[in-house]
């Protein structure tokens, strides 16, 4: 047992008893303490509550009682996501040293399954960024390259993949923030379908693209993780009331025989890495290998789906980020007893927003303003209707549609960070899935030859057909690793102090 | 010509009830002057029988039963409160002095 083992691996070294539960969260802890300091990944460690956690699974086991396939697997938790009584700041500065008084579902899940919750991951503030940059309490750092970004919004939660601090991690993602950062570190993330997973208690950003997803370090992994997390929330009125397809199988099947592949002709050319393509040409040829059938489609308006983005998802947020007023949660400055509440609220809001989230609030609060209401939301969701349309022309004649999931690889720390335009471009070819409430997956096809860095594959399946992005990863994945030789993250430069 | 002066920036972020300073506001009404001329492609092809989409799904009137169950206390409830007092959200002044 090593903490470089795959979840489903350390799965099975618990059932056998081989290692105990509270053992194998002492040993993530021991490596995070030996090189967080270097990545930052967490903003928060529960040590006391999780090797509480850890005994108790323990113990169930110890009087053989059944347990659920990942219990006594730690994981992280993007600081996002309410956990009862543990601080959840959404690295916002606004939320500093906020306890929430009850647990999110996904949380509840996790802890029903026996899950072990080692701590809370940075991220972009409230979600908004590519980059981790934008976190009020400092970035991330890329495990394969601490210069570089580890991706964003979830970089911390790609991160503690990445530099084997956790097995599994939980993302959200509402533009690319669990597939880009995925796509950046080497590891893998999937975005569900729209209602698959419940949004109670994930802090919204834009509630109608928002979505909570796994991200691990295998296509397994996160379709072990995905079965915990997703189903029918009565807490959640956007919670889709079907069955879960079973994502575990179809990770297991590695059979892709006749499977119809769309390559999106729009995301791919101008704006993307030669080795970025190159990686994701290779990728194409392996499917091509395992008997699938490769046909290029055209998603005409995905070419305005960044556009439509950066309208849509303002606006929805300089609604939602109106709760933070300084008066039931929150900081609140200036409380001098004589200013009024409104000046109190305007000094706690500048205060404690960073300077992306005022950006998005204020564009947001234009483009939902009455004069310019249908020049910009209106036409952004006509937008989005088109890209819905796309992609269902696409489906028509494909099982599945692909792309790279980023159109580079990880940048250097500060690079873009001055630049709001080209920071959002790194979102180009994750969005068009948002936008349509669709599934999507980014699982690494390879290394740059340029920079050496990782390269992530995406794919993306019609909405509740999440199987089949499972499906066409964990095939893909086995060529890939069975060409390679060994796991991509065995290609990474060990960090110091680790394991 | 910007699409968005800085007057428009301040009146913004007074209705978003944000306080900005000179500097904030000289710097993000040249952003946002940026951005919304990139976000503006939009309308090249939202035409007028183009209906909006605002969801991925198309729920509605989504109801349950109305049935008591277990809450927060009012202890937790307050819990994250800046400023509380017997029991309730303790606020700064919102009528002003008359």
């Amino acid at each position: 047992m090593s903490i470089r083992d795959n979840a489903w691996q350390m799965a099975s070294a618990l059932s056998n008893k081989e290692i105990s539960a509270v053992e194998l969260a002492n040993q993530h802890y021991e490596q995070i303490n030996a090189v967080d300091k270097d990545v930052h990944a967490f903003l928060y460690l529960d040590k006391e509550g999780a090797l509480a956690q850890a005994q108790e699974v323990d113990k169930k086991r110890a009087s053989g009682e059944k347990l659920s396939p990942l219990a006594g697997v730690p994981l992280a938790l993007k600081d996002v996501m309410t956990q009862k009584d543990v601080p959840t700041t959404c690295g916002s500065k606004i939320l500093e040293n906020w306890r929430p008084p009850y647990d999110s579902t996904v949380v509840t899940k996790l802890k029903e399954a026996g899950v072990i919750i080692l701590g809370k991951t940075n991220m972009d503030e409230f979600a908004m960024g590519s980059s981790t940059e934008n976190s009020a309490y400092g970035p991330t750092h890329n495990p394969w390259d601490l210069t570089r970004i580890p991706g964003g919004s979830g970089g911390g939660s790609s991160a503690s993949l990445a530099a084997f601090e956790a097995p599994l991690a939980i993302g959200t993602d509402t533009g690319g923030s669990i597939r880009q950062p995925a796509a950046v570190t080497g590891t893998v993330g999937v975005k569900p379908t729209y209602g698959g997973v419940s949004r109670y208690g994930l802090v919204a950003f834009s509630s109608s693209l928002d979505q909570a997803g796994p991200c691990a370090r295998t296509v397994l992994d996160a379709a072990l993780l995905h079965q915990v997390i997703a189903g029918f929330d009565p807490k959640d009125s956007t919670s889709i009331n079907q069955v879960v397809p079973d994502v575990v199988a179809a990770a297991k099947k590695l059979d892709i025989k006749g499977m119809k592949i769309g390559v999106v002709k729009q995301l791919a050319g101008e704006g993307y890495q030669k080795g970025v393509e190159n990686k994701f040409n290779e990728a194409i040829a392996e499917l091509v290998k395992l008997g699938a059938e490769i046909i290029e489609v055209s998603c005409p308006n995905f070419e305005y789906a960044l556009a439509a983005y950066y309208l849509i998802a303002p606006s929805e947020c300089s609604s939602n980020l109106a709760r933070f007023d300084s008066i039931r949660f929150g900081l609140r400055v200036g409380d001098d007893g004589v200013k009024s509440a409104e000046e109190v609220m305007n000094l706690s809001r500048q205060a404690g927003f960073g300077r992306e989230v005022k950006r998005r609030i204020i564009l947001g609060t234009y483009a939902l303003s009455s004069g310019y209401y249908d020049a910009y939301y209106g036409s952004a969701q006509k937008v989005r209707t088109l890209i819905k349309q796309d992609f269902d022309n696409a489906f028509a004649k494909c099982d599945v549609l692909v792309s790279p999931t980023a159109p580079t690889t990880a940048f250097k720390i500060g690079e873009k960070s001055n630049d709001p335009l080209a920071m959002y471009l790194n979102d180009i070819a994750t969005i068009p899935v948002n936008m349509a409430g669709i599934g999507g997956m980014s699982l690494p096809c390879g290394l740059a030859e340029e920079d050496k860095l990782p390269v992530g594959f995406q794919i993306m399946s019609p909405a509740m057909k999440d199987d089949r992005m499972y499906l066409v990863g964990g095939a893909l994945e086995a060529a890939l690793l069975a060409k390679w030789g060994k796991p991509i993250l065995d290609f990474a430069p060990k960090l110091a102090g680790s394991k | 010509m910007a699409t968005i002066s800085r007057e428009e920036v301040a009146n913004l972020a007074r209705l978003a009830r944000i306080s900005m300073s000179d500097a904030e506001l000289d710097h993000l009404a040249g952003e946002m002057d940026v951005i919304l001329g990139a976000v503006a492609r939009v309308q090249e092809v939202a035409r007028a029988d183009v209906p909006p989409t605002s969801h991925p799904l198309a729920f509605s009137n989504v109801t349950r039963e109305d049935v008591v169950k277990p809450s927060l206390t009012p202890e937790q409830a307050l819990s994250g409160a800046p400023a509380s007092a017997e029991q309730r959200f303790k606020v700064p002044q919102i009528l002003g002095e008359e």
